[in-house]
């Protein structure tokens, strides 16, 4: 194992700072690693996630897949605060996949989804940063004969005020690296940090401003081919033949390839090229069992599921069938939420190189170890002769992580011309056609009201498709799918429901379509907010209470739900009358261990709505950079009001209907409303950033256009609706 | 065969007629920063400058440029990232993944060209690019910012 070279050649393909010369101290996770592991046998390090090089330059290594939502520079910033460097001179890496097997997996999981980045590894990162710090002071201790309790580390440099003597972490750091770490390292108090916390700018910005930022699409490497591809358009479909004749003399084209059993792909010298006889290929499909399905058949499928029996609880309390059948007048009613496309803008895509014996992939990952456990499946090859080098992605949101078919297919492409690197890249329409789609699910809601208006019972009843039991079946627990009731259950850590009713049921009859399901942005939280939130507001509207003071007497059990609701309704002035023509809806919820909410204020004129502004406050107890937090709560709201506004994959003939941005619309510039965000860590816990909010959007503005209009939009997404 | 003038340089590149410039400004010049996302002019990834106008490349097929019509990628847009639309995206930090930003940063580099000065509604209306991550709010405000010299030192 030579964890030097391996990155330094990484380093070199992709242009990331390479490791040359430097030495690394850290640590493993959970526990401190023996000093001068194997690695060092062959390079100057200790291991993972410090390095710094005789310039001073600290190089600090990144687990997790950098994807736009700034863990980089967050993760940065937490190893940087314990080290006690000089900002100014911090670089970051990616550490490979296979490196990370080989070395017992010393970076801990690479997966990067879940809105964990952050909130899962920020205790081992802050201790590998702590960790080097004392190296550090007691190399420089050692060599001057001074006891390590009398020498400070600051900005740095370690110095010794009493013989006044000082040097820099440079000059220190071989000798730091034959130190043995301490056993135990003290984690500063949040309260005192001066680098996490800090709305600091990010570390990958310049290069994202003039082109040399290298995404997957842009890799080159020498004697590379370019593939396109073409999947059979129908779920559950593959290819019954193909005409490689039709295009073999078409320019460029290398070769014509079967991939699995799904796909047919043109191997060119350029992308251009292949893509072009990829169109002219003439493909029989065997269709497959799923020609009869269609949205109509998947609506009518889940709407069975809204009355049925079988159900698995998410949440139950007191008697909620009783009870509402004891109400004289219950209010009732259904929500329905379609499938979404992830719609990342640059397409999936990976590169492959097989040799005999060895297969090597680059790629925009989420999930570098899933990628290469893909990568290892497709050529048949031991995962210790394989390799997958982390590119930049061009987007996440879901779909480049636990779906590694575009590595797969790469592969497979790659093991069919040898010795040949190949560049898989999917068109847009590919990408539509072969999504990991949100689910589709319906919701059905009941509840009733005493005479003073309280909510006494409330079932809900949530028919559909769970993602773990298409993609992750291991995570099921007695067949049922936890993740469904995001936001929704009475205990734990990650989302609980910020209500108390004495009678409550929340069930899930799961009605799985034959639709590849994925974990979108937000994942079920998205629909869950909205189906609650939106009922929140009918039974404030039925039982005549203002929406925020009836959802404030359900709320005195869960103070942290109700500050963010108390804040963005502060914010919007909810006590004042909104301005002539303005009106505002509220919606809050928790999940990935955050409390959010928002306001939001619309007008609908002539059928016409506009958002003018959204307010969102998130607590998600601790942050480590403001800038960055606000950053994707805008974000998240773009990617929400998406599918609020536009976002549906519908199904016909058992194929997606969409295929491009042009039916595929999602929201631009003009939609935007204003956003002001509210960060409130309230502390004691860790909570995700870059998806709870998005999920307080679309409620917000739903009920915001009920208050507009006194129309009811139950079913999304909005463009389907006549608001006038 | 064609000769296009792109960043300044002429040159000739060995290329079907019909490919979409784009492609051409990717495989066979090598530039990399302008970007594909849809290939039907739907989303702006890939636009770059003709003669100071912002253009989506994927549907222009290289044939429809002529030699002296000067083609500018965002890798040509300054030397040095010092254009004072990347000034400005630096200064608020724009962008997040980064991969529409090439296209964003053309086009709000081309509405400045034409309007030094655009309101709201000019921007909505010129800058119809698409950002997944979205970067929205934050490209309006360094498009003003921009277009008031840079006024603003502050980032974030
Ligand atoms: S790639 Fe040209 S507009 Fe989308
Ligand atoms: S910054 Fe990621 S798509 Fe715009």
């Amino acid at each position: 194992m030579n964890a030097i070279i391996s990155i330094s050649r990484r380093s070199f393909i992709i242009g990331v700072a390479s490791t040359a010369g430097g030495l690394s101290l850290g640590f493993n996770v959970p526990f401190i690693e023996p000093a001068l592991a194997e690695g060092a046998v062959s390079a100057p390090e200790i291991n993972a996630w410090v390095v710094i090089r005789p310039d001073d330059t600290v190089v600090i290594r990144i687990a997790r897949s950098e994807m736009g939502q700034g863990t980089l520079t967050g993760l940065a910033q937490l190893v940087a605060e314990e080290l006690n460097c000089d900002w100014s001179k911090v670089t970051t890496e990616y550490p490979s996949p296979a490196e990370n097997l080989a070395r017992d997996r010393v970076w801990g999981n690479f997966s990067t989804g879940g809105s964990r980045g952050i909130r899962e590894s920020h205790e081992y990162v802050r201790l590998g940063g702590a960790t080097a710090r004392e190296m550090l002071i007691a190399a420089a201790a050692a060599e001057w004969g001074v006891p390590a309790s009398e020498c400070i580390a600051r900005m740095g440099m370690v110095t010794h005020a009493a013989s006044d003597r000082a040097t820099f972490y440079g000059q220190l750091a071989a000798a730091a690296a034959r130190m043995t770490p301490p056993a135990n390292v003290t984690l500063k108090d949040p309260k005192d940090w001066t680098i996490a916390g800090k709305p600091l700018p990010r570390l990958d910005t310049a290069d994202k401003l003039n082109g040399s930022q290298v995404y997957g699409v842009d890799l080159k490497l020498p004697n590379m081919l370019n593939a396109a591809i073409r999947a059979c358009p129908y779920f559950g479909g593959k290819v019954e033949s193909f005409d490689a004749a039709a295009v073999a003399e078409m320019p460029g084209v290398r070769t014509v390839v079967q991939v699995d059993e799904t796909a047919v792909a043109v191997v060119a010298d350029t992308w251009w090229r292949a893509k072009t006889a990829l169109d002219a290929l003439p493909v029989v499909w065997d269709e497959g069992p799923n020609r009869q399905v269609s949205s109509a058949s998947i609506a009518a499928m889940l709407e069975e599921g809204l009355g049925a029996n079988d159900a698995f609880i998410g949440a139950e309390q007191g008697d909620a069938g009783a009870a509402v059948s004891a109400a004289g007048r219950p209010v009732t009613a259904t929500y329905a939420f379609p499938y979404q496309n992830h719609a990342t803008m640059e397409p999936m895509n990976a590169t492959a190189l097989y040799t005999p014996g060895r297969c090597e992939v680059w790629v925009p990952t989420q999930n570098g170890e899933a990628s290469l456990a893909a990568a290892a499946e497709a050529a048949g090859l031991p995962v210790q002769q394989c390799e997958v080098h982390k590119i930049h992605l061009g987007g996440g949101f879901g779909r480049r992580g636990n779906f590694q078919d575009y590595v797969r297919q790469a592969v497979s492409i790659a093991k069919q011309v040898p010795g040949a690197p190949v560049k898989l890249i999917w068109s847009r329409e590919e990408d539509m056609l072969h999504g990991a789609y949100h689910p589709t699910t319906r919701c059905r809601l009941t509840g009733a009201l005493d005479a003073d208006g309280n909510l006494t019972a409330l079932h809900m009843r949530i028919s559909g498709q769970s993602i773990l039991a298409a993609v992750r079946p291991e995570g099921m627990q007695g067949g049922m799918d936890p993740i469904v009731f995001q936001g929704l259950v009475l205990a734990g850590t990650e989302g609980t429901l910020g209500y108390t009713v004495d009678n409550l049921l929340v069930d899930h009859a799961m009605r799985n379509p034959p639709i590849p399901p994925g974990f979108w942005r937000g994942v079920n939280l998205n629909q869950n907010a909205v189906y609650m939130e939106c009922f929140m507001d009918e039974l404030a509207h039925a039982a005549g209470v203002d929406p925020l003071a009836f959802r404030r007497k359900l709320m005195a059990n869960n103070p942290k739900h109700l500050a963010v609701l108390e804040a963005v309704a502060e914010r919007i002035g909810w006590d004042t009358p909104p301005a002539a023509g303005i009106h505002r809806g509220l919606a809050q919820i928790m999940g990935f261990g955050s409390y959010v909410a928002a306001a939001a204020e619309v007008s609908v004129t002539d059928g016409q709505l506009k958002i003018h502004r959204i307010i969102a406050a998130t607590d998600p107890g601790h942050v480590v950079n403001p800038a960055q937090v606000e950053r994707q709560v805008e974000g998240s709201f773009v990617y929400g009001l998406s599918a609020c506004l536009y976002g549906e994959c519908t199904v016909n003939g058992g194929r997606m209907e969409q295929e491009n941005f042009d039916s595929y619309e999602v929201v631009r510039m003009a939609d935007m409303p204003a956003v002001e965000t509210i960060t409130m860590p309230s502390g004691g816990f860790w909570g995700g950033v870059g998806e709870p909010t998005i999920a307080v959007a679309a409620p917000a503005v739903l009920n915001a256009i009920f208050a507009a209009t006194g129309k009811r939009i139950r079913t999304l997404p909005l463009k389907n609706h006549d608001l006038a | 065969m064609a000769r296009l003038t792109i960043n300044g340089t002429s040159r000739d590149v060995e290329v079907d007629p019909d490919t979409p410039l784009l492609w051409v400004i990717r495989e066979q010049i090598g530039l990399t920063g302008t970007k594909y996302g849809c290939g039907v002019a739907a989303c702006g990834a890939c636009t770059v400058h003709i003669d100071g106008v912002a253009t989506r490349s994927c549907v222009l097929p290289v044939s429809a440029v002529e030699p002296d019509q000067q083609i500018t990628t965002i890798e040509g847009l300054s030397p040095d990232s010092s254009h004072p639309v990347q000034q400005a995206w630096l200064a608020l930090d724009v962008p997040q993944c980064g991969y529409c930003q090439a296209g964003m940063i053309m086009a709000a580099a081309s509405l400045l060209m034409q309007n030094p000065n655009p309101a709201d509604e000019d921007i909505n209306a010129e800058i119809t690019n698409i950002c997944r991550c979205g970067t929205y709010n934050r490209v309006r405000a360094a498009i003003k910012l921009a277009a008031n010299g840079g006024e603003a030192t502050q980032r974030g």
